[in-house]
């Protein structure tokens, strides 16, 4: 088991694609039991301390990629100002799972549900990703590339979930619809932070989950909504335009009308809670 | 694939087994430390009946690979009780007869546990989220309630 980053990369580099992270593991296992991947080598990234750490600095939050989801959902510093990737955290599988799950397992994976996603799109997040030449940092706007796609090569790995401070009068929420209430997959997620200053919203993000190919955010709303005061018709407004921004399919979860429905209704109410959190 | 010694704690007594790299810590529980409490339900982390506690929190013993414990301490439905004596969770539910067919019981008594260290005197709703990883296909969650509900009264609170 590897003790440090650089050991990853050299195990990495050394056994090319026979090695399969296990950070987690809830994804992985599953895959190994069905007979999906039946990978020669797989490394456990929990003796790596780098990658097991939430440290707030200077400039926002610090999440190391193999932090699990329980440990978001606890963490007092995520819950008080990054509200939405705390509540993210919350709904992941069940507690059994949370306590394993990790932020970077979730993102890897790239499933287009991952709940995890979009407030951290929504946060304007971004991705450390550290490989044999080095770092490189990647917002989590161009991180995902497709269904189960993202731009980490095979001989790279996440470290590290950079989070910038959100800052004074800011709000987010991050809002789902399952069928089940716990342990289920978002047939939509949205989330939503505000910033706001001098009676305007000076900044609006607003992510959906499920939706596409990829989480993606609703810039046409976003926009409507930045340099004017975030009224109950305003609300409305981006709601109606965060529906353009999604290209749902029709799968047993739901249809894409329907998909493109809540994606209308969660948007209002991810951002009515979200103005209210930035203490309009 | 030639097997490797994994030490860790078990029920409060340090343990070394021999196991094959690949083996999930349930089969490691299960078939090499005899350890038949946690039971496979689904085998994919959707159904709780594997949950026990590591390092005192709760999970999927089916989604972790045995050798992921190293160092680390391991709590069965086994270990639940002291020195023979039942847990104030165990004795509500048989005195509630929560068990029909029995094979949730042991994952859900240990979620149940842990929910309790967290909260000692749950809502009925932090219950209910505290199991929600749990599936009883005999449907026994009126009675799992109740008697999580009255286990919560019987213990000392811890001052939370």
């Amino acid at each position: 088991m590897p003790r440090s980053l650089d050991e990853v990369l050299k195990t990495l580099t050394d056994r090319g694609p026979d090695a399969k992270l296990l950070a987690g593991g809830t994804d992985l296992l599953p895959q190994m039991k069905n007979g999906l991947l039946k990978p020669p080598c797989v490394v456990d990234l929990s003796g790596v301390p780098r990658l097991r750490t939430v440290e707030p600095d200077g400039r926002g939050l610090r999440v190391g990629a193999a932090v699990p989801a329980r440990v978001l959902e606890r963490d007092r510093v995520a819950r008080s100002t990054y509200t939405s990737l705390a509540e993210s955290a919350a709904l992941v599988g069940s507690v059994q799972v949370r306590n394993l799950a990790t932020l970077g397992g979730n993102l890897c994976n790239a499933a287009p549900s991952a709940d995890l996603a979009p407030p951290l799109l929504a946060l304007d997040a971004v991705a450390v990703i550290v490989g044999p030449k080095g770092e490189r940092r990647v917002p989590f706007a161009d991180f995902f590339t497709g269904v189960r796609r993202t731009v980490l090569a095979a001989d790279e790995i996440l470290v590290e979930i950079a989070v910038p401070a959100p800052g004074p009068r800011s709000g987010g929420n991050y809002l789902r619809h399952t069928p089940r209430r716990e342990l289920d997959i978002a047939v939509v997620g949205v989330a939503s932070q505000l910033t706001l200053a001098d009676g305007v919203c000076r900044k609006a993000r607003i992510a959906l989950a499920a939706v596409a190919p990829t989480p993606v955010r609703a810039l046409a709303a976003e926009q409507a909504l930045e340099g004017k005061a975030v009224t109950p018709e305003a609300i409305e407004r981006a709601a109606d335009l965060a529906v353009g921004a999604a290209k749902p399919i029709n799968d047993q979860r739901g249809s894409a009308d329907y998909r493109r429905h809540l994606v209308r209704v969660l948007t209002r109410r991810t951002l009515r809670t979200a103005l209210a959190r930035a203490g309009a | 694939m030639s097997k490797q010694i994994l030490s860790c704690i078990v029920n409060g007594e340090s343990t070394e087994v021999l196991v094959q790299p690949y083996v999930t810590l349930l089969d490691a529980l299960r078939e090499d430390l005899g350890l038949t409490g946690p039971k496979e339900g689904c085998g994919t982390g959707d159904c709780g009946a594997c949950t026990i506690h590591l390092d005192g929190e709760p999970v999927a013993s089916c989604l972790m690979l045995a050798m992921q414990v190293r160092g680390r301490e391991v709590r069965t439905i086994e270990g639940l009780g002291t020195n023979g004596t039942l847990h104030p969770l165990q004795e509500a539910f048989v005195r509630l007869g929560v068990p029909q067919c029995g094979f949730c019981i042991p994952g859900a008594l240990m979620a149940a546990a842990a929910l309790l260290n967290e909260h000692p005197r749950p809502t009925e709703e932090q219950i209910r989220y505290g199991i929600a990883g749990n599936l009883c296909r005999c449907t026994g969650y009126t009675k799992m309630v109740a008697a999580i509900t009255e286990a919560a009264g019987a213990l000392p609170a811890k001052g939370a």
